[in-house]
């Protein structure tokens, strides 16, 4: 019996609805791969609303969703000791870039995220990182014993920290805040003693203001005030947030249905197509689209978390984890976000807004995810 | 790579590692709840609130101004209409560097200094986003072929026709007419609240004129159109519509033929003309120069224009037909003498000497006759003809002041005629119970014997002395000028009834004796054509305004006495009764005599210089009976 048939007959192996031997034989998680291409599918539904009934902005995100696909695919045929034995010099290399995108980086919108390629263009380091920081921090940990012991987590919250300082300094907070909550994650499901979260959460909330105050940005701080009050200046500041929530609001239980949108229809609603997207699929599918969005993204998060409990060493386990929870914590923001429960950050639905190299990321972390799902060995230890 | 040492507890690592994931799994769907929580208040609980909101964004009730009544005169030629003015519009959200666009608009249209102040203070005001800010109006067709070629390098100018008034004639009808301009805070204030409603999409509003006066009428009802924008205000779709009811249009009865002539006779001297249709009560001409020009005013006149207009000392937005105050002078002494005959203190037989001059009993001081030797032998008809003063001193100072107040009161004289225009000044027309009131001192009997040749206290507007002259031309039937045809006006005033009905007669005869024997004081009027009654009259001007200056040869100039004149024709059928007033024009006579004679002329005669009178306007008061009584 091969390796791989024997892998199809074991427990939690869960077949495919699509084609159980192709997609192992190419690595790729059928469950998870459905799941991700019926958001995706959900995604250009609202997009061709949101751009205008414009096609062309959908066929560039499909085109985007093509190259983010061919690059899971080619993650996932990696095995995962490749990426534990990559992870430091990925990491190292991400750090190096991100030092040199504040020497020499190219500025867009007051902030200097982007790196010149010549000849292709540019990019940002940052995504690198999104990778590079879980799966360093799931490498350390991967040597060590566990639970960790008290200097092992300091050296991971250095190295969580040094790539977080630096994207902060761009500036560019939401990705900085996100990148450092990839790595915590790790460093949460490694067994982080529980005292010294709760040490941790006491020391963020007393931090919290003067963090605001002396750390934050102008700009940044304005981001703030107008969560804390958005009608203070409705024409200005308080616009999106207003009309985005106005937008949700009126699309109620059913919605007003697909095209009908008025808020994004009629260019009330900003960033329809992009970070507020979410906004335009409230109005017009209402509360039961909103329940279908959530169940499709709890299904993502529950088949990571299974595939991250499924894995059979710590470094496979806690990358899982962490690429699962950074994926929800995407979403959580995102939502939060757009329906006034959060300040507005910089920080798209995934799969769902338009743009960005994030598509790419996000589909080569769900690569990993299969790659470490697909890579089992019959005896792990 | 392994050491010995991270061998150790693989199922010890799997267990923290599950409850770890477990503890995720659960910080997971709380966040999901948290979530769905937040999306059931906004889309349940507020939802009505969203969506209240959300369709005051998108759906605006547009009230729909309802286009102005035209005005015309009688015979159909319009007055005031309504034309398209293109106007400079800004959209600030549009416009990126605004400092930028202005410098650009600068060189291809004017831009002075009131239009920049108004754009600033219009876009500070509260507005939504994306409305336009207007910037200019009244674009000449080259400015706008300039605009138009540089649209592609003016984001968010645009350009847009709005209706705005426009009197066809300018300066000839402004003191009747009056003029529209911006409606203003003040004046919605002063409005009911349905009136407030109804004006919600109207820019302008009836100043001065008979386009106050009317503004009802002139105006409409509003309309209102429900749309859909979108948030740059760009209307996408109309959902409901209800259109607005137009103004009605406006008929005078001014007659452009006689408003000019009136208008040309005076030429550029100061003064006024009012002429009445005495057979339908119609004012065919209705003049005070010098004018202003309307349309400045419409959409806000400059300060410039403004002052220019203010600092003039021929005051041009002063109306002198309506409220200017002359003495009459001896244009008062035909209704002083139908007073007399009436009171039974004259009769025509009577008659007494006049030395040059009258005294009062016990009283050293003479009052002055014009002629310095005196008429003579003098009776009613021979003062009428000749004007003699020291016959009207005896006649009013026989009849006391207050019978006069009596009498000339229902000609209107020192009345409000009850023109249909606002603002009439009243004038003055004296009795003792007025100068008590007024200046708090007894009443003379100086005072009586001054009043009697249209001096003193005596001050009447130029529209009063041709109402007074329809009144005398139509036998005592009372007439109550209208600018609108069809209108119908009332006054508190009677018929005057005289006891002997053959005085009209006798007095018209006297006064056309006026224009055609040799010692008529306005033999200049007697023509071919038609016969003329008139009564020339010439006023003191005893006091100039303290506070203004005037250099010499001005002082002098107006000092000299107002030239007045009334007359009506044709006298044996009055189609037209006419007030002239020209000031410093010294002789009534010779001045303001040839200025009646065109405006009746223009009335009275075709084009071939023949006598064909124009009927009276159908439907009007007394236009079956044409205000004669039958002797």
């Amino acid at each position: 019996m091969s390796q791989r048939e024997f892998l199809r007959q074991m427990p939690g192996h869960t077949g495919s609805t699509l084609n159980p031997g192709l997609a192992s034989r190419l690595h790729l998680d059928a469950p998870l791969l459905t799941a991700l291409l019926m958001l995706m599918l959900a995604g250009l539904t609202v997009l061709y609303s949101a751009g205008g009934e414009s096609m062309e902005l959908v066929w560039r995100q499909c085109l985007r969703f093509g190259a983010g696909l061919t690059v899971m695919l080619l993650v996932a045929q990696i095995p995962p000791r490749s990426y534990r034995f990559w992870a430091p010099f990925v990491y190292t290399g991400g750090l190096l870039l991100l030092v040199l995108v504040l020497v020499m980086g190219v500025e867009a919108k007051g902030a200097q995220r982007w790196l010149p390629i010549p000849g292709l263009g540019r990019f940002q380091p940052a995504e690198i990182m999104k990778l590079g920081v879980p799966a360093m921090v799931a490498w350390y940990f991967s040597e060590r014993t566990l639970p960790p012991r008290l200097m092992d987590v300091v050296i991971a919250l250095l190295l969580v920290g040094m790539p977080a300082m630096l994207i902060g300094l761009q500036p560019d907070l939401g990705t900085a805040i996100l990148i450092a909550a990839s790595g915590l994650v790790v460093l949460f499901m490694a067994g982080l003693s529980w005292r010294l979260i709760a040490i941790a959460i006491i020391l963020v909330v007393t931090a919290a203001p003067l963090m605001y105050y002396f750390v934050l940005h102008d700009y940044q701080r304005n981001r703030v005030d107008t969560f804390l009050n958005p009608e203070a200046d409705p024409r200005g500041a308080g616009w999106n947030i207003i009309q985005s929530k106005t937008a949700i609001g009126s699309g109620g239980v059913q919605g007003k249905g697909w095209l009908e949108g008025t808020q994004s229809r009629l260019d009330f609603l900003p960033e329809s197509s992009t970070d507020f997207i979410l906004a335009v699929l409230s109005e017009e599918f209402g509360l039961i689209g909103i329940c279908v969005l959530l169940i499709m993204y709890l299904v993502i998060v529950g088949r990571g978390f299974f595939i991250s409990w499924q894995a059979q060493e710590t470094f496979a386990r806690l990358l899982a984890a962490s690429l699962t929870m950074t994926f929800f914590i995407y979403v959580f923001v995102n939502m939060g976000m757009v329906s006034g429960l959060l300040p507005v950050v910089g920080v798209p639905l995934p799969l769902v807004s338009y743009g960005g190299t994030s598509i790419v990321t996000l589909l080569a972390s769900f690569g990993m995810l299969m790659s470490i799902h697909t890579h089992r060995r019959l005896i792990s230890y | 790579m392994r050491r010995p040492l991270t061998l150790k507890d693989h199922h010890h690592e799997q267990r923290i590692f599950s409850v770890r994931l477990m503890v995720g799994v659960i910080l997971v769907l709380l966040l999901t709840l948290v979530l769905f929580s937040r999306m059931i208040w906004l889309q349940i609980i507020e939802h009505n609130r969203y969506t209240t909101l959300s369709d005051n964004n998108r759906i605006q009730t547009q009230a729909v101004a309802p286009p102005r009544g035209l005005i015309t005169d009688r015979d159909g030629v319009i007055l005031a209409e309504n034309r398209p003015d293109f106007s400079l519009e800004v959209v600030v959200e549009q416009a990126g560097d605004l400092e930028g666009l202005l410098g650009k608009l600068r060189k291809l249209v004017t831009l002075d200094d009131d239009d920049l102040d108004q754009f600033e203070k219009r876009r500070h005001s509260a507005r939504r986003p994306w409305e336009p800010v207007p910037l200019r109006g009244r674009l000449t067709e080259e400015e706008i072929a300039r605009i138009v070629v540089n649209q592609y390098r003016l984001p968010g100018v645009r350009i847009v026709a709005d209706p705005i008034r426009h009197y066809t004639h300018g300066i000839l009808f402004s003191h009747v007419l009056g003029y529209v301009n911006r409606i203003n805070a003040q004046d919605l204030d002063d409005m009911s609240l349905d009136q407030q409603r109804n004006y919600a999409g109207t820019h302008f509003y009836g100043r001065s004129g008979v386009e106050r006066f009317y503004e009802d009428r002139l105006h409409g009802q509003v309309g209102y159109r429900q749309v859909e924008t979108n948030a740059r205000g760009r209307i996408l779709r109309v959902l409901d519509e209800q259109p607005p009811v137009p103004g009605r249009d406006l008929r005078l009865t001014l007659s452009m033929k006689v408003q000019q002539a009136a208008y040309d006779a005076l030429g550029d001297r100061r003064g006024a003309v009012v002429a009445i249709d005495p057979r339908d009560s119609s004012v065919l001409a209705f003049v005070s120069r010098p004018g202003f020009d309307p349309n400045l005013f419409v959409t806000g006149i400059s300060h410039k224009d403004y002052s220019a207009y203010r600092e003039d000392h021929d005051k041009p937005l002063f109306n002198r037909a309506l409220q200017g105050r002359y003495p009459p002078g001896s244009t008062i002494k035909p209704f002083m003498g139908i007073a007399g005959l009436d009171a039974g203190v004259t009769n025509w037989q009577r008659t007494i000497f006049d030395p040059g001059y009258y005294q009062l009993e016990d009283n050293p001081h003479r009052y002055r006759d014009w002629k310095r030797w005196g008429h003579g032998r003098v009776d009613l008809h021979k003062a009428i003809v000749q004007s003699c003063d020291t016959y009207f001193y005896d006649l009013g100072f026989h009849l006391g002041i207050d019978r006069i107040h009596q009498y000339l009161s229902e000609f209107s004289l020192g009345q409000p005629t009850g023109i249909d225009l606002n603002n009439e000044s009243t004038g003055i027309l004296p009795s003792k119970k007025w100068k008590k009131a007024a200046r708090g001192r007894p009443w003379f009997h100086g005072d009586t014997i001054n009043a009697s040749i249209g001096q003193g206290f005596v001050l009447v507007t130029p529209l009063q002395l041709a109402t007074a002259t329809a009144i005398l031309a139509s036998h005592g039937k009372q007439i109550t000028p209208t600018l609108a045809a069809g209108e119908v006006h009332h006054t508190e005033r009677h018929d005057l009834v005289l006891k002997d009905a053959d005085n009209w007669q006798k007095m018209t005869d006297a006064m056309v004796d006026v224009t055609e024997t040799l010692h008529g004081t306005a033999q200049n009027m007697r023509n071919d054509q038609y016969r003329v009654a008139a009564k020339s009259g010439t006023a003191q001007v005893f006091s100039v305004g303290q506070d203004e200056t005037y250099n010499e040869k001005e002082i002098a100039d107006r000092l000299l006495d107002h030239a007045l004149l009334i007359a009506f024709a044709p006298a044996d059928d009055p189609a037209i009764a006419v007030g002239v007033l020209v000031e410093n024009g010294r002789h009534g006579g010779s001045t303001a005599g040839p200025v009646a004679h065109q405006v009746m002329d223009a009335w009275l005669l075709n084009d071939k210089g023949e006598l064909d009178v124009p009927p009276p306007l159908a439907g009007a008061p007394g236009a079956d009976n044409n205000g004669k009584e039958t002797p």
